[in-house]
């Protein structure tokens, strides 16, 4: 599954990075702790976070996950859009909850 | 190859572009991705201590074909009591630090777990020296 099947089947909005929309996905980590994501994130997978500052993009980007979902409709810092364009690393909302998003793609990723 | 880095105090805009170019590095030396991934945790950590506790630091990164060793050097408050600082869960953040997901009591911990070696000299109103080594070759 790529990151543009999962935008689609769960209705998210694309904020930036649009080059890397064809990353595959391979799992799911959500946490809003950084030095939790950077020590237990795993490369392919989808991050949902709350956290919407730049050092959101820095964590996803060394740890090459496929995209970051930002939870209940957060908007994101102008310099978090503008890092996710320039790593090409897909910056992407949701209305939901990280409890409901989580389950959502846990649900699609164990089809 | 050498290589410095400055580090900010207080300047979280920047906290990782030591780890991002130190991964680039290893990348182009063909070093083994599982390799990299622990340098580059452990790295981004030693930033985000430096930013989120000192005023300001310095980051060294020696790479010769079998160890990289990295030296993250601060003039900041110094760490009292080093064992305690090494615990999960302890931290001194600030709130603001906490708001942004940092701050977790998770730094050095990663950084221990993420190097072969780690050394911690402090002194208390001076500043503190992070040394990491780790073997290149698996």
């Amino acid at each position: 599954m790529t990151v543009s099947d999962i935008i689609e089947k769960l209705q998210l909005k694309v904020i930036g990075g649009e080059e890397g929309l064809q990353n595959e996905v391979k799992g799911g980590y959500t946490s809003d702790l950084l030095s939790d994501v950077m020590g237990n994130v795993d490369e392919g997978q989808v991050w949902i976070t709350l956290q919407t500052h730049r050092n959101v993009m820095a964590v996803a980007s060394l740890k090459e996950v496929a995209a970051v979902i930002i939870v209940k409709d957060l908007e994101a810092d102008e310099n978090t859009i503008s890092q996710s364009n320039d790593e090409g690393l897909p910056l992407l909302s949701s209305s939901m909850e990280a409890f409901e998003l989580s389950g959502e793609l846990y649900k699609l990723l164990n089809q | 190859m050498e290589f410095n880095y400055e580090v900010e105090g207080g300047n979280f805009t920047k906290a990782g572009n030591a780890a991002s170019s130190v991964k680039k590095v290893l990348k182009q030396l063909n070093v083994d991705p599982k390799i990299i991934k622990r340098i580059v945790v452990a790295l981004y950590e030693g930033e985000v201590n430096v930013v989120a506790h000192a005023y300001k630091g310095n980051v060294l990164v020696d790479i010769d074909t079998n160890r990289i060793y990295i030296k993250i050097e601060d003039e900041g408050p110094g760490i009292p009591d080093i064992d305690l600082a090494m615990q999960v869960g302890y931290s001194t953040a600030s709130a603001m630090v906490r708001e942004m997901g940092f701050g977790a009591g998770m730094g050095l911990p990663n950084m221990k777990r993420n190097a072969d070696t780690i050394d911690i000299t402090s002194k208390v109103g001076e500043g503190t020296i992070v040394e990491l080594t780790t073997r290149l070759t698996s």
